[in-house]
This record gives structure tokens, sequence and C-alpha cells, in this order.
């Protein structure tokens, strides 16, 4: 045992609630136990993700052939269907998703505390972000259509459009608090209730991430807040802030939009790293290389993401100086990521590895998400960035990275916490079918989108020419494969709940704390003070394979 | 629980170092709107650049309490602002240069 104290008690927090009848639908939607209200999260998610996929296949079915290939799809419904694919995508699932799912279960349990340090403003963010999932859809049955700015909202197109964007915009604007609450409460928990002897360095990586995410989520979502309000106050008061004709600059718009936009593709990803850090020491049965360095380097991530937001506008006609900062900010964020992924590669080398479900995800994550980050830097070049800017080859880009490494990431901790959280195990079997289906789904589905864009096809268009057809059928039938690795999962995990083996307490001889108790845990996590005597990851050496 | 206690008791805070804010606060207010008035353009501008975040300043300070808390909760506010300072950086970069 690593901790001392610890001892397991086997009523569950699905027996005992906070509420005056610890079952019954009441006691779920009025507990302030950060458990149930991550698994309400989860619930929500896992709904809008497959809203989200649902739109995302019907983009991918228009692009099948060349000209109108659904009978029921104009230009204008195709621009909806790729802002809410967006606008669901990342405002009520990819930003959110880790923090407040994985965040809500189990920093509490990493950290020994019994919650977090304000349970009912917890919960209050939950509302928060079920009230603004609900103005993202009510934006869809809006009169004038559904929202078609994209999911950036860029002026002045964005108003001079139908209102349903100002309602999407509005979602957004009530989602960022959300998501600066849970930061809040994060950062406060963190700095205050480690248990006894859980020094800075003796955090899980996890834990660290969350750290350096609930960061970025206090200080840079109040800016896209603020910017949502002064295109409201521009559309509905006049007030010339983006608007030229009102003495405004639209490309200050972009500015705002990326200050915050940009940071929040850490507030994606760093938690995504974090949980691939800790399954890479579960499964690899070793202390993780280079532990501090890591630590750091998300510290560092989120210091310099910061500084690069300007590398989203090199088109748009910022001054020469500008974007040369930018593009030389943007090259230094790959110094700390790098930094992660030589340490990831170092923990498995000539690690006993384990492959199992979770593990085979964070081999994707490193793989794809490297992907991602190294066609990153032609698009942070100056050069080559002008003949790639708004091509398919910015949509592979983006997508390895949100797709191929952050919702990767968040499917193996959905498998690696599964068992923990539900108190069952998940079926290896399919859960290795479904990874299989879905790595090669993903793959097919997103790389020819870097060819597209080297040959010139330009995003967000309902029509091409017939010369890229054959890459876009290639990446059409990518996307049935990974819909069906999807339903796979979506079946082992809603079957399991019923039908999986009952799961022991540690089923990865995991290190961390959460481990240490029960699963799924009791209502106050453990009975007892938790006493932190090691470091997160120490294998004794003769344990380590 | 390894505690991080950073907040500090401190005794009420007299009424009238609110006024004296309180009057500073209207006073730099005034300096701004008449420079905004009498030398509209780039001094205008530069005088609100600076008398804003003192008032800022003041309002944290002493009606938000900062002068009585620890010295965390100063560096996460240092931080916040540091991070301001860095955006109008960037934001000024472009929009001076262009």
């Amino acid at each position: 045992m690593a901790y001392a104290g610890v001892a397991p008690e086997r009523t569950t927090f699905y027996e005992q609630g906070t509420t005056d009848k610890p079952t019954g639908l009441k006691s779920w939607l009025l507990s302030t136990d950060h458990k149930r209200i991550g698994i309400m999260y989860l619930t929500a998610m896992m709904f809008f993700f497959a809203i989200a996929v649902s739109l995302g296949l019907l983009i991918r079915l228009e692009l099948l052939t060349s000209g109108p290939t659904l009978p029921f799809v104009n230009q204008r419904i195709y621009n909806s269907f790729f802002t809410l694919h967006g606008v669901i995508m990342i405002f009520l699932f990819v930003v959110p998703g880790l923090p407040s799912v994985f965040g809500n279960f189990f920093l509490p349990l990493q950290l020994g505390a019994e919650d977090v340090s304000f349970p009912r403003l917890n919960l209050f963010s939950f509302y928060l972000y079920m009230t603004g999932a609900v103005l993202a859809l009510v934006s869809i049955v809006m009169p004038g259509g559904s929202p078609d700015t994209g999911w950036t909202f860029y002026v002045p197109y964005s108003y001079e459009t139908g209102p349903a964007a100002i309602m999407a915009g509005l979602a957004a604007f009530v989602l960022g608090f959300s998501s600066i609450l849970t930061g809040l409460n994060f950062v406060t928990t963190i700095h205050r209730m480690r248990a006894k002897g859980m020094g800075f360095f003796k955090m899980p990586l996890f834990t660290w991430s969350l750290y350096a995410t609930a960061w970025i989520q206090v200080l840079a979502t109040p800016v896209i807040g603020i910017t949502l309000m002064l295109v409201l106050a521009e559309r509905f008061l006049q007030v010339g802030v983006f608007n030229p004709a009102l003495g405004g600059d639209p490309v200050l718009y972009q500015h705002l939009f990326w200050m915050y936009s940009h940071p929040a593709v850490y507030v994606m990803v760093l938690p995504a790293m974090g949980v691939v850090s800790d399954m890479l020491a579960t499964f690899c049965h070793r202390t993780i290389f280079g532990y501090k360095a890591i630590a750091l380097s998300s510290m560092s991530i989120a210091v310099v993401g910061y500084l690069v937001w300007g590398h989203h506008m090199f088109t748009t006609g910022i001054s020469p100086t500008s974007a040369k900062i930018f593009s030389l900010l943007t090259f230094f964020v790959a110094v700390p990521t790098g930094m992660k992924i030589f340490n990831w590669v170092a923990t498995m080398y000539k690690a006993s590895i384990e492959l199992k479900t979770p593990m085979l995800y964070t081999l994707a994550f490193i793989f794809q998400f490297s992907i991602g980050g190294l066609t990153g830097l032609p698009l942070a070049a100056l050069s080559t960035d002008i003949q790639l800017h708004d091509t398919y080859f910015v949509l592979g880009h983006f997508h390895y990275v949100a797709f191929g490494g952050i919702v990767f990431a968040f499917f193996g901790g959905l498998y690696y916490w599964y068992p923990k959280m539900f108190g069952r195990m998940y079926d290896e079997r399919q859960g290795v079918i479904g990874f299989l289906l879905q790595f090669i789904g993903f793959n097919l589905l997103y790389f020819p989108m870097f060819m597209l864009g080297l040959k010139g096809m330009p995003r967000r268009y309902y029509d091409y020419l017939p010369e890229y057809e054959s890459l876009h059928a290639l990446s059409t039938y990518g996307s049935w494969i990974l819909a069906a690795g999807l339903l796979l999962m979506a079946w082992n995990f809603l079957r399991s709940l019923g039908k999986g083996e009952e799961a022991p307490d540690n089923p990865w001889e995991g290190t961390t704390l959460e481990w240490d108790t029960t699963s799924p845990p009791p209502l106050l996590n453990f009975d007892k003070e938790i006493v932190v005597t090691r470091g997160p990851y120490d294998y004794p050496e003769e344990e380590t394979r | 629980m390894s505690h991080d206690n950073s907040h500090a008791h401190h005794e009420p805070i007299p009424y009238h170092v609110f006024v004296i804010v309180w009057i500073a606060l209207l006073v730099l207010t005034g300096i701004t709107v008449g420079a905004s008035i009498f030398f509209p353009g780039v001094i205008g501008i530069t005088v609100a650049g600076i008398v804003t975040p003192l008032k800022a300043f003041l309002v944290m300070y002493w009606f938000m309490h900062l002068k009585y808390e620890g010295p965390a909760m100063k560096i996460m506010v240092a931080s916040a602002m540091i991070i301001l300072l860095i955006l109008l950086a960037g934001l000024l970069g472009d929009i001076l240069f262009r």
C-alpha cells in the first residue's frame, strides 16, 4: 500500500447521497456529491456528443459526391450543420468534457479529499452548463433558421445573419461561466484540500493538468464572454466596436475571440495529457519518466498558450511585425509538448506494457496527437499558412488534435476509470474491437483531409470540384467505420452497467489514490484521513516488471 | 488536510477609508472624462489608459480587501493582471504596426 490510513467501506455513493433520500431522481438532481455531478455531466455530454457526431456524419454524407448528395440538404442547411457540429462538439463536449466529467469525479479522489472546495457551486456550474446547452439547442429552431456562422461567430456576418447566431453566442457565454466556476473550484480544491503529506510534487499528473487547465479557465474565459457581449451591444445598441461602418474593427473581434479560443484548446488538451500520463504509468507498471518535467510542462503550455492566438489570423491583414512574433511564439509551444511526448515514450522504453483497452487509446493518443501537433507547424509558419489557411488541412490538423488526441484520451479515460465509477468491468474483447474500428475509421476519415487541403480544397464549402471526389469519398467511408466503433463502445459500456463483472477495487494495479478506495467509492470517498507517504507513481523496485 | 492558510484576519476598515477611496475614484473618473472631452484622440486615450488601471487597483485593494489578503491571493490577482497586460501588448503589437 502506498498510502496509510485507508479502510475501505462498502456503502457506495450510489446508495448514500447528500439529499434526504439516497436514491431517486431528486437525489441526483440536487446532489452536491462531486461523483454524482461528474456522472450527470457524463450523461449529458454523451447525449450532446451523439448529436454532434450525427451532424458530422450528415456533413460527410453530403460530401460523398460532388454536387448535391442529400435531397434535404441545401447550402443554408449545410452551413447550419457544420456550425452546430462545431458549437456542440466544442462548447458542450470537448472543452468541458475531461475537466467536468473526470475532473469532478477524480480530482477529490486523487487528492484524498471528501469533495471539491465548493460543492454547491459545483452543482451550480452543472446547471449553468445545462442552461447553456438548452440555449444552444433552442438556437436550432429559432425563426430565420439555425445558426450558420461557423462555431467562431466571426463578425460582421454574425450580426448580419438571423437571430439564431445570437442565441448560440449567448449559449457560449453561459457555458463560459460554467467553465470559470469549475476552474475556480478546482484551483481552490487543489490549494486547500490536498491530503496530509501531499505536496504539489506528490500530486498525480492528471491533477497537475487540471490545475493548469483551471487557471486557463479562470483567466481566459472571461475574454470570450465580454467579446460576445460586445457583439450583442453592437447589434442592438449600434455601439461601434467591430463594425467598420460604425467605426469598429472586425479584426479586433478575431483577436478577442482567439485570445480565449486558443487557450481553450489547452483547456481541452491538457487534461487529456494528464489522463494519458496516468494511464501510461499504470499500464507500464512503472514510475513515469520525467514526472516534474511533465508536471511543469503543463504549466508552461498553459502560459505560452496565452501568447499565440494571432496564428489564427495571419491572413487577415494583421501587422507583419505582430505576425512574426506570433509565429515565433507558436513554435515555442512545441517545446513543452515535445517534452511530454519524449517522456511518455521514455516511460514505455523497456517497460512490460499491458495492452489493455485504455493503453491502446493511450498509444493512439500519442500517435495521433503527434500528427496533429506536427501538422500545426506548417500552419504556424507564415509562408506555408498562406497556402493552407482555411483549407481542409486545417480541418485535418484540428481533428487530429481534438478527436485523435482529446476524444481518444477521453474514451481511454472512460475505459480506465469505468470500473471505479460504476463498479463493473467492461468487456475487454469488445473494447479492443471497438478501439480498432475507431482507430482505422478515424485515420481514414481525417488523413485524406491533409491531402485535400494541400490540393487547395477550402473548408466549409457545400460543394467541390470532381477532382476532390475520391478523397472525399474515402473520408466518408472512414466516418462510417468510426461510427461503427463508437456504437460498439456505447453498447459495451451500457451492457456492462448491468451485466459486467463486478470490478475489484484496483483492477489495473494503479498507484494513485483513487485506486485505494472501493469501486465505486463511498459518499465521502475515504472513511479515514489519508496520509500520503510517497509519490503518485512509486512502484516498489521489485514490483516493476 | 494541508491548508494554504492565506486568509489573514484583520480589523474592520473604518468608513472614512471607503469614503476617501470613493472620492478618489470620482476624481479619477472626472480626469478621464475631462481628458476625453478636452483632448480627444491620443492624449485622451493615454490618460484613460493610465487612470483606469489605477482605479481598478483602488477598487481591488480597498473595496475588495486585497490589502488584507495573504500572498497566495495577491499572486493570483497579480497573475491575472499580468495576463491582461500580455493580451493588451499582443493586441497593440498588431494595431500600432498595422
